[in-house]
C-alpha cells in the first residue's frame, strides 16, 4: 500500500520571493469590482487597498487596469483516472498544469474506488497520486459506486475526518456503478443528515443498456451509437427522478455534467419550485455539440465520447450558457478526462467500449468569457460566480478560496478581455491527440495567474512545479446548501391523527400480500410491521393537539389548506 | 326485416312491450363533435335510424325526451370489480358495480383482469371473463395487468390480443416486490405492447420510493391513514409519470397514464403532450371530486375509506385543476377506478396503513361529478363532456363508433341526461355495497333521467330494471387509429444508420481489462443480476473483419441522418460539411 506516502509530503525550499505586490488592477468579486492593489505574503492576501504600505524589494505585478479575479476552481476532473488496466493520459501535473495556464488555480477530483473496494483505501490512492504531482490546491469528491453498511460508516469517516463533503453517486453504468432508486433514498438520506453533498451521475442506465443493445443489433458500431443509445430524454428522465429523491429525503442534490437543454430545464423548474439543487454544465457542453459524432474520422468523433453524451441539438450551448447566466445553473466544471486516439480504440467495433471523457480544463474560462460574457450575457462578477465563487460556497471552502478578500488564499488571475487566441492540440497544455474545441477563436485569457501567492503564469511562460498543490479539506454543511435544509428539517416533522382505537369487526384475509405469491414475504417483512403495543393508546401525552400540532408536511408538499383547518372534514361524521 | 306495418310517429301513446324496439323522441343528440334534434329508432340493440318524421314499426315503446340531451352512454374505462386481495374480495361485484354504473348513466365499464404474479395471464383472463358474464348487467371489456414479466409472457400477451379482444395491458411502478416492474422490464413490455398494437397502460407511483417511505413513516408511530398518503407523496407520483413517458417515447409506444391524482403529475402528462407524446392521462371520479384532506380524519373508517394508489391529494385546489386539464384537453379519458371494500375489509389495515386494502367508490358519481365540476362552471360544453366520459376512451381503445358515439349501426347505449336535477350524494341511497362514499354530502348537478343499454331501458322514473348477466363482452382490435396513426408515422421515422467510415487501423491500446472488472455483484446483490452481467458481456459483437463499414448503396450525403422523432436537431449533423469531413 502506498498510503503512508502522502503523509510524508517532501518538504518544498522556501522561495524568498513569497511576497507579491499586484498594482493597479481592478479587483472583480461575484459581488462588486473595484481598484485596488492587492498584497500577499505566504500565499495569503494581507492587505487589500489604495499606497498599501508594503516591505521593499518585493516583486510587484503592474496589472494596468486589467481585471483581478479569483483563480477558477474546477469543481470536476478525472485526471490520472484509472480505466480497464489503462490511465487517463492526463495525470494530475499535466492536468492541473493545463488547468493554470486557463487560469484555474484549484481543482476538484474524483475518486473513483472499484466496487466492492474499500473508499478510503482508494481516497488515499487518489492523495498519494495528487500529493505527489499537483502543481495547485486541490479537494476531492468520492464516488460511492457500491453500498452497504461498512461503506456508509467509511462515508462517515470521510466527512469527519478525511476532509470530504462531496459524494457522487450513478444512475447509469447498469450492474457496474448504478444505484437503484432505494439505494439512492438511502444514500440521499445519509448524506441530508450528515451535512454531504450528493452529486448524481444522471442518466437511465436501464434503458441505456436496451438501447445498447438494441443499436448494437442494428449493426451501428461507431461513436454515432453512443450518442444515439443515450437520448438527453434519458439524462433528462434521471435528473427528474435525483430530485425527486433528493426533495423526498430533503438532501442537497448536485447534478454533475448538465449536457443537455431538457435536463437543464428540469433543474431550473425545480429551483423555481424551491428544491435544493445546483447543475453543473462543463466546457464541453458549454462550448461545442454532439453533432461530432457522425464525423467520418472516427479518431475524432471517438474523443467526443463522454456520458452524458454531448446533445446533437446544436443550439445548446448556447442555451446552458444562458440559464448558467441567469442563475439556473450555478458550476461549471470540465470534467476533464482524457484518452489517447489509441486507448479510444478499445472500443473501435463497439462503440460502448469507447472509454468516456473529454478535455476542457484549460479552456474553461476562456470559453465562458467568449460565450457568455464576451456575448453579454453575463457580467464579470457573474463569470466569478460560476467559475469560482459558487463552487467554493458549496464545498464550503468560501471565503477562503472563489474571493480576493483579505485573509483567502493568494490565488488570482489577471484577466485579460481583449486577448485571442484559437483552440487547437498542437498548443494545448493537455496530452491528448485531439481538443473537443480544436479551432475555435477564444476572447478572453488569464495574462497572470498566481497560485498560492507565486507567478506561475507570466509573459505566457507556464512556471508551474508539480507536488506543490496542498489538499484543501473540505467541511461538512456548507452554508450555501443547508442554511435552507436545516430550516426545512424542522418543519417536516410529521404527527399521527390521535384516534381512538378502531374496534368495529375486522375481516378474515389471508396475511400474504396482494396477488397472494410467496414475493409478498417481502411486502411484510417484519421491519414493515410494527408489532403494536396493544396498553399504548394512539393519544400523545401532551394531550389533544391544537391547530398547529397537526401533522406539518415535508417542505416539498404544496398545501393550500392545512387539513387539520378544516373542521367539518376532521370532525367525527 | 320484420318491418311489417308502419306507423306514423305522431303516435304518442305508450306501450309496455317485451319487444327490443325503442324510439326516443325529440331528444337533443349530442356527440362528441355537435349537437342536433332528431328522433332515434333502437331495434335490436342497436341504432337503426335517426332523423326526424321516422317510419317505425307500430307498437314500439316510445321516449319523449322533450327537447332534453341525448347522449352515448358513458364508458368507464377503470373499474376492478370483484377485486380479489389477499383473500378477500372486494365489495361491488359484477352485478353490484355495473348496476351502480348504469344508475349514473355509464353502460359500458372496462374492468382490470389482475392476474397473480406467476399465474397465466389467459387464466386470470378467463377466471374474470366467467366472473363477469356471469353478473355483469352492461357490456364490458377486459384490460389487463402486468404483474411480472419474464420473456415467454409475450406469447401469452400475443395470444390475449389476437384471440381475446384485449388491447391494453397495465404495468405497475408502484408495489415493489409485489407487482412493481423495473425500468428494463418496462422498456422490454412497452416494445412487445407496440409491436402488438396495444396500449401501454401505467399505474405511475415510484415503488422504491414508497417502501423507505412507508417504512420511514411507521417508524415515526404513523399508523393511520394519513400515513397512506404521507408515504406517497404527489412529486413520487410526478415522477414515475416522467419515467414511463420517456420509455414510451424510447419505444414509439402509446401511453396511457391511469389514475392522474395530482397536479404534478397532471402537469407532467401536459408538458409531454406539447412535446408530442402520445400520452393520455385519466384522472378519477375520486381526483376530480374530492380531495386528501379527509386522510387526516378522525374518523378511522371515514379516513380509511379515502386509501387509494396513487393517494389524493391533500392540496384542495387539485380537483378544479385537473377538471380544468380535462376541459382543455390536455387530459382525456376518465375513469372511476371503482374498487370498493367494506369497513371491516378496511380494517385489517387498522394498526398499520400499508395493509389497507386500496380502492375508492366513483362509477356511479362519475358523470354527474364531471357535469356539475366541469359543463355547470361553463370549463366544458356538452360535446367535450361527451368526449371525456365516453367518445375518448371509445376511441383509444377502438371501440369506436360502435361505443361512444349515436349514431346509425352503433350500440344503443345511450342516456337522456337531465341537467337541472341536483342530488346529493350519499352512502344512504348510493347503488352500492360498501358503508362510505367518499364523496358524502357532495351535491351535484346534472343526472340521468333515462338509461338505455343494449336497447332496453334500464333506468326510468328512478327505478333502476338491471338484468344480471345480460352484458356482453365486447372485444377490442388491436392498433387502434386513434393511437397508431401516429405511431406508424413515426416507426417509419426513426430507422437509424451508422455512419460508414473506413475502418479505424490506427493503434490501439493494449492491456485492458473487462469493463465489468470486479466481481461486484456478491456485494451488490442478487444472482438475477449476476445473470444480467454474464449475460451482457456475452454479447460484444464479433466483427467480421472482411466487411467495411460502407454500406452497397454508397455513402449518400444525408442518408447517415440518424434522427429519431425524440431527439430535437436543428441542423442535421450530416449537413455541416466543416464538421463530418476528415480531419
Amino acid at each position: 500500500m502506498s498510503g503512508h506516502s502522502y503523509q510524508g509530503k517532501k518538504n518544498i525550499p522556501k522561495i524568498t520571493s513569497d511576497r507579491l505586490l499586484v498594482k493597479g488592477g481592478r479587483i472583480v468579486n461575484d459581488d462588486q469590482s473595484f481598484y485596488a492593489d492587492i498584497y500577499m505574503e505566504d500565499g495569503v492576501i494581507k492587505q487589500i487597498g489604495d499606497n498599501l504600505i508594503v516591505p521593499g524589494g518585493i516583486k510587484t505585478v503592474e496589472a494596468n487596469g486589467k481585471m483581478v479575479i479569483p483563480g477558477g476552481i474546477d469543481i470536476h476532473t478525472h485526471f490520472q483516472m484509472p480505466y480497464r488496466g489503462t490511465t487517463t493520459v492526463d495525470d494530475f501535473s499535466q492536468g492541473s498544469k493545463a488547468a493554470l495556464a486557463g487560469g484555474t488555480t484549484m481543482i476538484v477530483d474524483h475518486v473513483i474506488p472499484e466496487p466492492g473496494n474499500s473508499l478510503i483505501e482508494a481516497f488515499d490512492q487518489w492523495r498519494s497520486w495528487a500529493d505527489e504531482k499537483t502543481c495547485c490546491d486541490y479537494s476531492l469528491h468520492v464516488d460511492i459506486t457500491h453500498w452497504n453498511d461498512s461503506v456508509k460508516q467509511e462515508v462517515d469517516t470521510l466527512l469527519k475526518e478525511k476532509g470530504v463533503n462531496s459524494f457522487q453517486v450513478y444512475m447509469a453504468y447498469k450492474d457496474f456503478y448504478q444505484m437503484s432508486n432505494s439505494e439512492l433514498y438511502e444514500i440521499f438520506t445519509f448524506l441530508g443528515e450528515m451535512g454531504g453533498i450528493v452529486q448524481v451521475h444522471a442518466e437511465n442506465g436501464e434503458i441505456i443498456a436496451e438501447e445498447q443493445a438494441r443499436i448494437l443489433e442494428m449493426g451501428i458500431t461507431g461513436p454515432e451509437g453512443h450518442v444515439l443509445s443515450r437520448p438527453e430524454e434519458l439524462e433528462a428522465e434521471a435528473v427528474f427522478r435525483a430530485i425527486t429523491i433528493a426533495s423526498q429525503t430533503n438532501c442537497p442534490l448536485y447534478v454533475t455534467r448538465v449536457m443537455s437543454k431538457s435536463a437543464a430545464d428540469i433543474i431550473s423548474q425545480a429551483r423555481k419550485k424551491g428544491n435544493v439543487v445546483f447543475g453543473e454544465p462543463i466546457t464541453a457542453s458549454l462550448g461545442t455539440d454532439g453533432t461530432h459524432y457522425w464525423s467520418k474520422n472516427w479518431a475524432k468523433a471517438a474523443s467526443f465520447v463522454t456520458s452524458p453524451p454531448l446533445s446533437p441539438d446544436p443550439t445548446t450551448p448556447d442555451y446552458l450558457n444562458t440559464l448558467l447566466a441567469s442563475g439556473d445553473l450555478n458550476v461549471t466544471g470540465s470534467a476533464h478526462c482524457t484518452f489517447s486516439v489509441a486507448q479510444k480504440a478499445i472500443g473501435k467495433d463497439d462503440f460502448t467500449q469507447i472509454p468516456e471523457g473529454v478535455n476542457g480544463v484549460e479552456e474553461r474560462m476562456s470559453l465562458i468569457w467568449d460565450k457568455a460574457v464576451t456575448t453579454g450575457k453575463m457580467d464579470e462578477n457573474m463569470f466569478v460566480a460560476v467559475t469560482s465563487t459558487n463552487a467554493a460556497k458549496i464545498l464550503n471552502l468560501y471565503p477562503r478560496k472563489g474571493r480576493v478578500a483579505v485573509g483567502s488564499d493568494a490565488d488570482l488571475v489577471i484577466w485579460d478581455s481583449d486577448a485571442v487566441r484559437t483552440i487547437t492540440a498542437k498548443t494545448h497544455n493537455s496530452a491528448a491527440e485531439f481538443n473537443v474545441f480544436e479551432g475555435m477563436e477564444l476572447r478572453g485569457a488569464p495574462s497572470v495567474v498566481i497560485c498560492q501567492g507565486k507567478l506561475v503564469l507570466e509573459d505566457g511562460n507556464l512556471h508551474a512545479i508539480s507536488g506543490v498543490g496542498r489538499f484543501i479539506p473540505c467541511t461538512p454543511f456548507p452554508d450555501f446548501a443547508y442554511k435552507r435544509i436545516k430550516a426545512r428539517k424542522q418543519l417536516a416533522v410529521l404527527r399521527a391523527v390521535p384516534r381512538g382505537m378502531y374496534d368495529g369487526p375486522v375481516s378474515d384475509f389471508s396475511p400474504m400480500s396482494r396477488g397472494g405469491t410467496p414475493s409478498a414475504s417481502a411486502r411484510t417483512s417484519p421491519t414493515k410491521q410494527p408489532v403494536r403495543n396493544l396498553h399504548h393508546s394512539a393519544f400523545s401525552l401532551a394531550g389533544p393537539p391544537t391547530t398547529e400540532d397537526l401533522p406539518i408536511r415535508p417542505a416539498g408538499r404544496r398545501i393550500v389548506i392545512p387539513p387539520g383547518g378544516r373542521s367539518n372534514i376532521t370532525s367525527l361524521s | 326485416m320484420p318491418l311489417m306495418c308502419f306507423y306514423s310517429s305522431q303516435i304518442k301513446f305508450r306501450l309496455f312491450s317485451q319487444s327490443d324496439r325503442l324510439l326516443i323522441k325529440c331528444g337533443k343528440i349530442v356527440n362528441d363533435d355537435q349537437s342536433f334534434f332528431a328522433d332515434i329508432y333502437i331495434e335490436d340493440g342497436v341504432i337503426k335510424q335517426i332523423g326526424e318524421n321516422l317510419i317505425v314499426p307500430g307498437g314500439v315503446k316510445i321516449i319523449d325526451a322533450h327537447g332534453r340531451m341525448v347522449m352515448p352512454g358513458g364508458i368507464d374505462v377503470h373499474t376492478r370489480f370483484q377485486m380479489p386481495d389477499r383473500g378477500m374480495v372486494s365489495a361491488d361485484d359484477f352485478y353490484q358495480g355495473t348496476r351502480a354504473a348504469l344508475a349514473g348513466g355509464t353502460t359500458m365499464i372496462v374492468d382490470h383482469v389482475v392476474p397473480e404474479p406467476g399465474v397465466s395471464l389467459v387464466a386470470a383472463f378467463n377466471q374474470w371473463r366467467e366472473w363477469a358474464d356471469s353478473k355483469s348487467c352492461c357490456d364490458y371489456s377486459l384490460h389487463v395487468d402486468i404483474t411480472n414479466w419474464h420473456k415467454g409472457m409475450q406469447e401469452e400477451m400475443e395470444s390475449l390480443v389476437k384471440d381475446h379482444g384485449v388491447n391494453s395491458f397495465l404495468v405497475y411502478l408502484a408495489y415493489k416486490d409485489v407487482f412493481q416492474l423495473s425500468d428494463s422490464q418496462m422498456y422490454e413490455v412497452f416494445n412487445v405492447i407496440r409491436n402488438l398494437g396495444a396500449i401501454a397502460q401505467v399505474h405511475a407511483e415510484n415503488g422504491d420510493i414508497i417502501a423507505e417511505e412507508q417504512r420511514k413513516i411507521l417508524e415515526l408511530g404513523i399508523t393511520g391513514p394519513e400515513g397512506h398518503v404521507l408515504s406517497r407523496p404527489e412529486e413520487v407520483e410526478a415522477e414515475a409519470v416522467n419515467r414511463s413517458v420517456t420509455v414510451a417515447n424510447q419505444t414509439n409506444c402509446p401511453l396511457y397514464i391511469t389514475k392522474v391524482m395530482s397536479k404534478s403529475a397532471a402537469d407532467v402528462i401536459a408538458l409531454a403532450r406539447k412535446k408530442g407524446a402520445v400520452v393520455y392521462g385519466e384522472p378519477i371520479s375520486a381526483s376530480l371530486g374530492t380531495d386528501g384532506t379527509h386522510y387526516w380524519s378522525k374518523n378511522w373508517a371515514k379516513a380509511a375509506a379515502f386509501v387509494t394508489s396513487p393517494p389524493l391529494s391533500p392540496d384542495p385546489t387539485t380537483p378544479d385543476y385537473l377538471n380544468s386539464l380535462l376541459s382543455c384537453g390536455d387530459l382525456q379519458v376518465t375513469g372511476s377506478a371503482h374498487c370498493t371494500f367494506h369497513t371491516s375489509q378496511r380494517a385489517v389495515g387498522k394498526d398499520n396503513f400499508t395493509l389497507i386494502p386500496e380502492g375508492t367508490n366513483g362509477t356511479e358519481e362519475r358523470l354527474s361529478l364531471i357535469w356539475d365540476k366541469c359543463v355547470v362552471t361553463g370549463k366544458m360544453d356538452e360535446n367535450q363532456f361527451v368526449a371525456v366520459t365516453s367518445t375518448n376512451a371509445a376511441k383509444i381503445f377502438n371501440l369506436y363508433p360502435r361505443k361512444g358515439r349515436i349514431a346509425v349501426g352503433s350500440d344503443a347505449d345511450l342516456v337522456l341526461w337531465d341537467p337541472d336535477v341536483s342530488k346529493i350524494i350519499s352512502a344512504k341511497s348510493h347503488n352500492l355495497a360498501v358503508e362510505y362514499n367518499i364523496f358524502e354530502g357532495t351535491e351535484v348537478r346534472g343526472a340521468p333521467l333515462v338509461v338505455v343499454s343494449q336497447g332496453k331501458i334500464v333506468l326510468e322514473e328512478g327505478n333502476l330494471h338491471t338484468t344480471e348477466g345480460c352484458g356482453r363482452y365486447v372485444s377490442r382490435k388491436p392498433f387502434p387509429d386513434h393511437v397508431y396513426r401516429r405511431i406508424k408515422a413515426r416507426s417509419r421515422l426513426t430507422e437509424l444508420s451508422g455512419v460508414p467510415r473506413g475502418l479505424y487501423d490506427g493503434p490501439v491500446c493494449e492491456n485492458v481489462t473487462p469493463k465489468v472488472m470486479t466481481p461486484v455483484t456478491s456485494v451488490k446483490t442478487s444472482p438475477a443480476k449476476l445473470q444480467q452481467q454474464q449475460q451482457q458481456q456475452a454479447p460484444q459483437p464479433v466483427r467480421n473483419l472482411h466487411q467495411s463499414g460502407f454500406s452497397l448503396s454508397g455513402a449518400q450525403v444525408d442518408d447517415n441522418i440518424p434522427r429519431r422523432n425524440t431527439q430535437r436537431i436543428a441542423a442535421p449533423p450530416g449537413g455541416r460539411s466543416n464538421i463530418t469531413s476528415l480531419g
